[in-house]
């Protein structure tokens, strides 16, 4: 803060005085960060683009994006008029993967990312061509979540939904969010490689057919269902493990668990549009990013999962368990809604969600 | 003498209002409704009818039908309570009526979520409207009405009613008590008079109100998802899903599309259906 005022004083100066040229150069390096608007861009604006600043004297713009897929709409479009919204985007994984497949990110340089060896490796995504175009930035978890006045001692298993709660359960509405075939395919069929085959994707829908009477709500709104499990409405369900803790913490009578199984683990990676001209900045502020310090930082701060092996953090095990867990997630089949997103979506409103 | 066709220039402005915000969007979805959906990347311009294919299946069609439906339930609902209730609201003097003309444009300004969730909050179990039920005896436990059928009804209905009162507002007003007087003159007790004399003269109002209503509640898509279970999903729920969450942008719009069109016949099937001989 200090630095950069008494270096905007010196260049303003500098310019009056009429060589301003290099000082102004200096202090003109910036970067715009898209990231999801509300509590994400608050936290990020508070706790993270300062001390980036600081310790590297690029200034960060942060933008607001919806999450889902209508950024990268907004951000194709822009790269074909050659512009960029934002140099750097938080993206979800399908998003990423379509954009990859359709050119829009720019290849990462791996020498200039040391950092990258930190990152846990399924959280590196790359093209087809093998190029690094998306790095784990913030993680988060589904987990079993349950209503503690209604269930005093907490569920083990996801096989709990399948248990005898008629119209107690709240889950999330499509395939492609709630990933309840991963969860169904870890818990019943030995993994999610199970799903690769068309044998395996019927016998997870058909397990989840066993479990629609016990559902009592469908939701996209998270808000609907979070004050429905907080009242004991809608005693259990799945839900994001952070939110809840948070809920918790507030004195509301819901708690997390992660399931014998595995929380499913989720996550938002960084990448950078092709029109972007600021490829040094945003690798800068990649690499940055995925230093096991501020890690530390952002699981305190804004709540979410470290995308780095826990060996190398510095978290207790109070902060870890806040974020995260040490039994090995499910992983989501991204791949799988990439190539046939569309027929699952629809086998699924017409068998699941009816 | 005719004025020169130059000095009305200004004429076009309807026209040209209409094409920015109506046939220009309207233009737009319709293109991308042709446009071939690649999984795995963006929807490129071309020519194909895979959306088509999709939008027209039993099982967007069955959506279509139950949407439809709940429409057409909603509107006549809100018209049965609403038709009345405005009637003996123009028959009170001016200035009692002003107080309900108020309510009715403050619960008209309510967005569709927060109404939504209101009721949720009202149909539930831990706080909802049963346990009053349950204090007055009438029912042995609290019980949940929502999601459901009901609670989407309501939820529909709710948000019908204020426009349903406003537009029989004017025609309503105008309507001379004289006609009733001469019925009641002759003999008819006051319902009769109502169901015989007021009803007819209303029929072109009450057509046109409900298409109206019909319309406005085909196009809610937040209380069909937070009131209702996935049978009462409407199209506009799974046009949003396709657009936004599901980034098919031309399953979206061949959606909308067809929704616009089984609309539009409907509400001039029934515009036709409503002419009246116009008392003179």
């Amino acid at each position: 803060m200090k630095r950069r005022t008494f270096l905007k004083l010196l260049g303003a100066s500098a310019a009056a005085i009429g060589f301003g040229g290099s000082l102004a150069l200096a202090q003109d390096r910036s970067l715009r960060v898209g990231v999801y608007g509300g509590y994400f861009k608050d936290s990020f604006d508070a706790h993270v683009f300062p001390r980036f600043t600081e310790e590297t004297g690029i200034r960060v713009e942060s933008v607001a994006v919806p999450t889902g897929e209508a950024w990268l709409v907004q951000l194709e479009t822009a790269a074909r008029a050659g512009q960029a919204p934002a140099d750097v985007s938080m993206m979800a994984q399908v998003p990423l993967r379509r954009g990859a497949a359709a050119g829009l990110w720019t290849p990462l340089d791996e020498s200039a990312l040391p950092n990258l060896e930190y990152v846990r490796p399924p959280l590196q995504t790359r093209d087809a061509e093998g190029a690094l175009v998306g790095v784990g930035a913030v993680s988060w978890f589904i987990t079993l979540v349950t209503n503690t006045d209604v269930f005093p001692e907490a569920p083990t298993s996801w096989a709990e939904f399948w248990g005898d709660h008629p119209n107690q359960l709240g889950l999330l509405a499509l395939a492609t969010n709630s990933f309840l075939l991963e969860i169904t395919a870890r818990t019943f069929l030995g993994g999610t490689d199970a799903l690769d085959t068309d044998e395996g994707l019927e016998a997870a829908f058909a397990k989840l057919e066993e479990l629609k009477g016990n559902v009592q709500l469908w939701y996209r709104d998270e808000g609907q269902f979070q004050q429905a499990l907080q009242s004991g409405e809608i005693p259990m369900g799945q839900y994001y493990h952070d939110v809840t803790g948070l809920a918790a913490a507030d004195g509301f009578p819901v708690r997390s668990t992660f399931p014998q199984e595995g929380g499913v683990l989720d996550w938002g990676s960084w990448a950078v549009s092709r029109a972007s001209d600021k490829l040094e900045e945003a690798q800068a502020f990649i690499n940055w990013f995925s230093q096991p310090s501020v890690q530390d930082l952002v699981a305190r701060q804004v709540g979410t999962a470290p995308t780095v092996e826990r060996t190398f953090l510095g978290l207790s095990d109070e902060e870890f368990a806040r974020v995260s867990s040490d039994i090995d997630p499910i992983v989501p089949k991204y791949e799988l809604y990439l190539e046939r997103g569309d027929a699952i979506n629809q086998l699924w409103t017409e068998r699941i969600t009816s | 003498m005719t004025p020169a066709p130059r000095a009305r220039w200004w004429l076009l402005y309807p026209t040209l209002m209409l094409g920015v915000l109506f046939v220009l969007p309207l233009g737009a979805t319709v293109a991308v409704s042709f446009f071939r959906r690649v999984q795995g990347a963006l929807p490129g311009p071309a020519f194909a009818l895979d959306a088509y294919a999709r939008a027209l299946s039993p099982f967007f069609l069955e959506r279509l039908a139950v949407t439809l439906g709940l429409a057409a339930l909603a509107a006549a609902l809100s018209v049965l309570i609403g038709f009345p209730f405005c009637y003996v609201l123009t028959r009170k003097p001016r200035r009692r009526q002003v107080p309900y003309l108020v309510l009715l444009l403050a619960l008209l300004s309510l967005s569709e979520v927060i109404i939504a969730f209101a009721w949720s909050l009202l149909l539930s179990r831990t706080s909802g409207l049963s346990n009053l039920l349950v204090a007055l005896g009438w029912l042995p436990q609290a019980v949940s009405w929502s999601p459901g059928f009901g609670a989407a009804l309501a939820g529909f209905v709710f948000v019908a009613l204020p426009l349903t009162v406003l537009t029989f507002y004017p025609t309503l007003s105008r309507l001379s008590p004289d006609y009733v007087e001469a019925a009641r003159t002759l003999g008819a007790p006051p319902l009769l008079a109502f169901w015989n004399v007021v009803l007819p003269l209303m029929r072109a109002a009450i057509v046109g109100t409900t298409i109206l209503v019909f319309v406005f509640v085909l196009g809610a898509y937040v209380i069909p998802q937070v009131l209702g279970r996935p049978a009462q999903w409407t199209l506009p729920v799974h046009i949003t899903d396709q657009a936004v969450l599901q980034s098919n942008l031309p399953l979206a719009a061949a959606l909308a599309v067809v929704l616009l069109l089984v609309s539009g016949v409907l509400a001039l099937l029934a515009a036709r259906l409503g002419r009246t001989q116009e008392p003179s």
